[in-house]
């Protein structure tokens, strides 16, 4: 039984653009979960396929998909190649998304070993094959080193300390059954425990996400009907007359990009065309690029005239952004309000008016609020960056939760303690920490136990 | 030559060894110091306990002693864990220290190819790094095809009180001055170990009603699956528990540099999990109390063990402690606590089958090898014995793996990482302790015991009985639904389950955690055995998780099925990193499983070593 493993097989720079690699059996499988495009389980050997990346209806990347089956490849396995094409983060992204869906990290040179243990590579190679293990094994674990943050590192042990003190009291009271002045491990004090290293996580997944903003910036799109006001607002948190901004319906053509420093974060502003039924050539390319922006976007403002009521277009673009994302900006307020902020239940409102800018201080807290940039250390990189240690937290967190779901169907300590020692496990390998005999250890030094 | 095989050393890893190896027709001679002290239990008047009580288990299911003889020397016995999971529960039976060795002796007595001899083994006869047999302390020489030693604390023993140091072994035996000094020039490491017992006490001089109760389980258990009890629930005897007070840690503060241990006169290394008394008090100072059982001995003599009160305090410093103690104001000391240090050889100089790396047919097994505990020593006992047989029937040896023993997880252990301190097996050692149930060692190993001819062919069918009826009752409750009557859900109500809207499979149906088999009985019958139900309740209820354990035992299974050949030179696979040669070369792993357990032996080592051996299977 080989498991499928993936990795980045270009070098991480610039180059416009990267390839994740995958090889195994479950290889086609996987990539199909997170690849919209075509059914790649049915596709020829050797085809490649355009289509997207996505999780959770989140689209990733746009990308190129090559399939290759075995025995015809490099490693002699099935074999998936994905062209991304949206830089690092995304490349990143689209690994750490193909191990949630069970694909293990490759290791050091392992797509190369894999070749010769498959007697793809001439057997006389294996010096070379050795030799490259070696190497590679050496700058990954430079690198690995150099993506982790003193910081981040120093909360991974604690976390791990927290998870060995459950453990240990867990086990004690296993391996010395009958010691009742043992404080009997009660399950209200793992459930506790437990939420807690979970929450925990989750913020060092939110600070991972933060990095990428921090790293990369917030996308942010403004979309609207025509001449509702979004050049002006686009301007006026930009500072400058980027977009050309009249009372003509579509003089916004062009996706204007301007970015701004924003609480020390960059926001990545672009401008849209309106969205609107239209027959001119020109605005029509504008106004599919503003949809397909939509969906990538990592914060949409939808700018609304309420002056007058909902029109159709409006509607539709209400239904097209995802709550989460988005700010609705009721712009126009000095006319007679049509539109209340309170029509709007799981949305973000605030109220603008683009003459005199009233609101948008109210526009900049909202922003800030949705991102938690307060949260955000300044240039200080405490977050995890890569795609293999933010699947290992994500890893370690399910455990958790299986744990707290072990409580509530009431299993028995031994079930908790299965998965607690997985969470341990998992975090020991962000951090590259072995495991030795830890629980052990702590177990004799915590615990009065002995004939 | 008369023998083929023989044993050095009477104790629980001795007579599993003897008996295997005359059981499986080999000529055995088992030399003790002293017949009486055959199967002695020196120290705890129990057998089990947590992990320990599984290997009993493992051990009756490959076709050993320990788990009968458990049996028949009984005096109270306890399922342990109960409620904290299927695979954590372990029986433990306190044993009646007179009826143990002897039945074990009358079990020895009656093998055929055996004979026991009253002596000391003092010298090993080696040529060519081939064992050749023994030499006794009065010169004669015995020879014989194999030799396992079983020594247990013998070598080079001394008893501590104090600051009193005496030469010799438990029960104040002659212990072996030379033997140790044998091995080391062979070329064995010696470790120096300590470990120590409490005292033992006058039951009648005890006031027990200032003490609290503990009994036996209602139920009646048995170690082995024959499932043959020797005892009526009822007539168990009682154990008392009682606390260490105050006026216990002065006693023991103010004496502290009069103990062998804190006064400096003990060389070998205790063992973590089971500190004196002493240690307790310097090490967890701020406990206001420690637990202590009394426990007895036998039903034949009057001595009371108290468990947790190990010291090597001076006789007159322990009359003072023993006192302190609620209840045992006017004890009598019946026998004071000592600490006992010996050699034993670095375990990591053995291969997977107990047999030395240095000498080849020399096999060793139990404390000798750094372990501590009677069911520690008869496992290792019973596979050396075995390991030995096969040996000289030039087949490959038994090697128990992690994923399918506790046995199998301590010789790992013991060979891949070495001990520090005496090993004692705790179910944290096992990663895949889900599958390592008492209630399943004989659906893990009963094959083995009869592939060996240990389990004979009427046992081995009774197993095969049993797995076809798990077979049964599972398809049963796969294939039988219920559908949501009126009577139906008004009994899952009454259990506090959740009413039907659609059928249901009784297999999901036992799914959910408030239903049981019992409650599966209601809906169909099930025309099977307690046991057989148990097995199946547990594998559909715990599905999941067990399915896990087997995913992840699986992964490991794959490395440790690529061997690395005995004569591998990792001097010329110049990309390893040089801990990890230095690692390798020492401990010479046979699989790459074992070396990638190896501390210091990284992944990429184990990648480097597997394109290594690739090629070379190319060059052959």
């Amino acid at each position: 039984m080989k498991e499928t493993i993936a990795a980045i097989s270009t070098a991480l720079g610039t180059g416009a653009i990267s390839i994740v690699r995958l090889s195994g059996k479950e290889a086609i499988a996987i990539a199909n979960q997170i690849f919209h495009g075509c059914d790649l389980t049915k596709v020829d050997s050797h085809t490649i396929h355009y289509g997207y990346i996505k999780e959770k209806e989140e689209i990733i990347d746009e990308v190129l998909v090559s399939v290759m089956k075995s025995p015809k490849t490099f490693t002699t396995e099935d074999v998936v190649e994905i062209n991304c094409h949206g830089g690092i983060m995304s490349t990143n992204k689209v690994l750490e998304v193909l191990l949630n869906h069970g694909a293990r990290l490759a290791e050091a040179g392992e797509f190369t070993k894999r070749a010769f243990l498959n007697g793809r590579i001439d057997l006389t190679q294996a010096e070379a094959v050795m030799d490259l293990i070696e190497s590679k094994s050496d700058i990954a674990r430079k690198q690995a080193l150099g993506q982790l943050t003193g910081k981040i590192s120093n909360s991974i042990h604690e976390f791990r300390e927290k998870i060995k003190d459950l453990l240990a009291s867990i086990e004690v009271n296993i391996d010395y059954p009958e010691y009742y002045d043992i404080e009997i491990m009660t399950l209200e004090k793992i459930k506790k425990s437990t939420e807690e290293l979970e929450e925990e996580l989750e913020i060092l997944l939110q600070n991972a996400k933060n990095g990428e903003i921090v790293k990369e910036g917030i996308k942010t799109i403004i979309i609207g009907r025509p001449n509702v006001g979004k050049s002006s607002i686009l301007n006026h948190l930009l500072g400058k007359e980027k977009a050309i901004v009249t009372d003509i319906e579509g003089t916004t053509r062009d996706i204007v990009e301007g970015s701004l420093q924003f609480e020390g974060i960059h926001l990545n502003m672009i401008d849209t065309a309106g969205i609107r039924e239209t027959e001119d050539t020109i605005e029509k390319i504008g106004v599919e690029k503003s949809l397909s922006l939509i969906e990538e976007a990592n914060l949409i403002l939808l700018v609304l005239n309420s002056g007058e009521n909902m029109t159709k277009e409006d509607q539709k673009l209400l239904e097209k952004v995802n709550p989460k994302k988005t700010i609705i900006i009721l712009n126009k307020n000095d006319l007679d309000q049509k539109i209340k902020k309170e029509d709007f239940k799981n949305y973000n409102v605030v109220s603008t008016n683009t003459k005199d800018m009233t609101g948008t201080d109210e526009l900049k807290d909202k922003i800030k609020e949705l991102f938690q940039l307060e949260k955000i250390e300044n240039n200080d990189a405490t977050y995890l960056s890569n795609a293999r240690q933010i699947s290992l937290i994500n890893q370690a967190k399910k455990a958790l939760q299986s744990v707290l779901k072990g409580i509530e169907e009431e299993l028995p300590m031994d079930f908790l303690a299965i998965d607690l020692k997985q969470a341990l496990d998992l975090l020991g390998e962000v951090i590259g920490e072995e495991y030795s005999d830890e629980i052990l250890d702590h177990l004799f030094s915590n615990f009065c136990v002995g004939k | 030559m008369k023998y083929e095989i023989i044993v050095v050393g009477g104790g629980h890893a001795g007579c599993e060894a003897a008996l295997a190896s005359a059981r499986l027709n080999h000529q055995t001679l088992l030399i003790t110091g002293n017949i009486k002290n055959i199967a002695d239990m020196p120290c705890n008047p129990s057998i089990g306990g947590p992990a320990k009580g599984i290997v009993v288990r493992e051990i009756d299911a490959l076709g050993g002693e320990m788990g009968r003889n458990a049996d028949k020397g009984a005096l109270q016995v306890k399922m342990l864990n109960t409620k904290k999971g299927p695979a954590v529960q372990a029986l433990r039976a306190q044993e009646d220290k007179i009826i143990y060795p002897q039945e074990m002796l009358k079990t020895l007595n009656n093998q055929s190819n055996l004979e026991i001899k009253e002596s000391l083994v003092e010298d090993l006869i080696v040529e060519k790094n081939k064992i050749k047999g023994i030499i006794l302390e009065d010169g004669t020489k015995i020879s014989s095809k194999c030799v396992i030693l079983t020594t247990g604390t013998y070598l080079k023993s001394n008893i501590l009180i104090g600051d009193k140091k005496k030469l010799e072994g438990p029960h104040g035996e002659k212990s072996s001055k030379f033997l140790s000094n044998k091995l080391k020039d062979l070329g064995f490491k010696i470790l120096r170990l300590k470990t120590g017992t409490p005292p033992r006490i006058v039951k009648d001089s005890i006031d027990f009603t200032k003490t609290s109760l503990e009994t036996g389980d209602e139920k009646i258990h048995t170690f082995s699956f024959d499932h043959i009890a020797y005892y009526q629930p009822e007539e168990q005897e009682p154990c008392h528990l009682i606390y260490t007070n105050d006026k216990t840690h002065q006693i023991i503060k103010e004496n502290l540099d009069k103990s062998s241990m804190y006064g400096g006169y003990v060389e070998g290394i205790g063992p973590r999990y089971c500190p004196s008394i002493e240690d307790k008090v310097v090490r967890f100072s701020s406990k206001e109390r420690h637990q202590l059982f009394l426990e007895p001995e036998s039903r034949y003599y009057d001595d009371i063990y108290i468990q947790g009160f190990s010291s090597s305090m001076p006789e007159d410093v322990q009359e003072q402690m023993v006192h302190s103690l609620s209840g045992l104001e006017h004890a009598i000391i019946k026998k004071y606590a000592y600490a006992i240090e010996y050699d034993a050889i670095d375990s990591r100089q053995l291969k997977q089958s107990l047999e030395t790396k240095i000498v080849e047919n020399l096999f060793t097994a139990g404390q000798i090898n750094g372990t501590s505990g009677y069911e520690e020593a008869a496992g290792q006992g019973l596979i050396a014995g075995i390991n030995a047989s096969l040996k000289l029937e030039g087949k490959s040896p038994l090697i128990l793996k992690r994923n399918e023993s506790y046995i199998g997880v301590l010789i790992d252990d013991l060979v891949t990482k070495g001990v520090k301190d005496p090993y004692r097996l705790l179910t944290s050692r096992a990663e895949y302790r889900l599958l390592l149930r008492h209630d399943n060692a004989d659906l893990r190993l009963r094959k083995y015991g009869y592939q060996v001819g240990l389990i004979d062919e009427k046992k081995y069918e009774q197993l095969k009985q049993k797995e076809k009826e798990m077979k049964e009752l599972f398809q049963l409750l796969k294939e039988n639904k219920i559908t949501p009557t009126k009577q139906t859900n008004e009994y899952l109500k009454s259990k506090n389950s959740a009413e039907l809207k659609d059928g249901i499979r009784l297999y999901d149906l036992l799914k959910r955690p408030e239903i049981t088999m019992e409650d599966i009985q209601h809906f169909i019958s099930v025309p099977y055995s307690e046991e057989v139900c148990y097995q199946v309740e547990i594998n559909i209820r715990y599905e999941g998780y067990i399915k896990k354990a087997m995913k992840e035992a699986e992964k490991m299974l794959s490395l440790e099925n690529k061997k690395i050949p005995e004569d591998i030179d990792y001097e010329t696979i110049p990309n390893l990193a040089s801990e990890a040669r230095q690692k390798l070369i020492e401990i010479h792993p046979t699989s790459l499983g074992q070396a990638s357990r190896i501390s210091g032996v990284n992944p990429a080592d184990i990648s480097i070593l597997m394109v290594y051996l690739r090629k070379r299977e190319y060059n052959e």
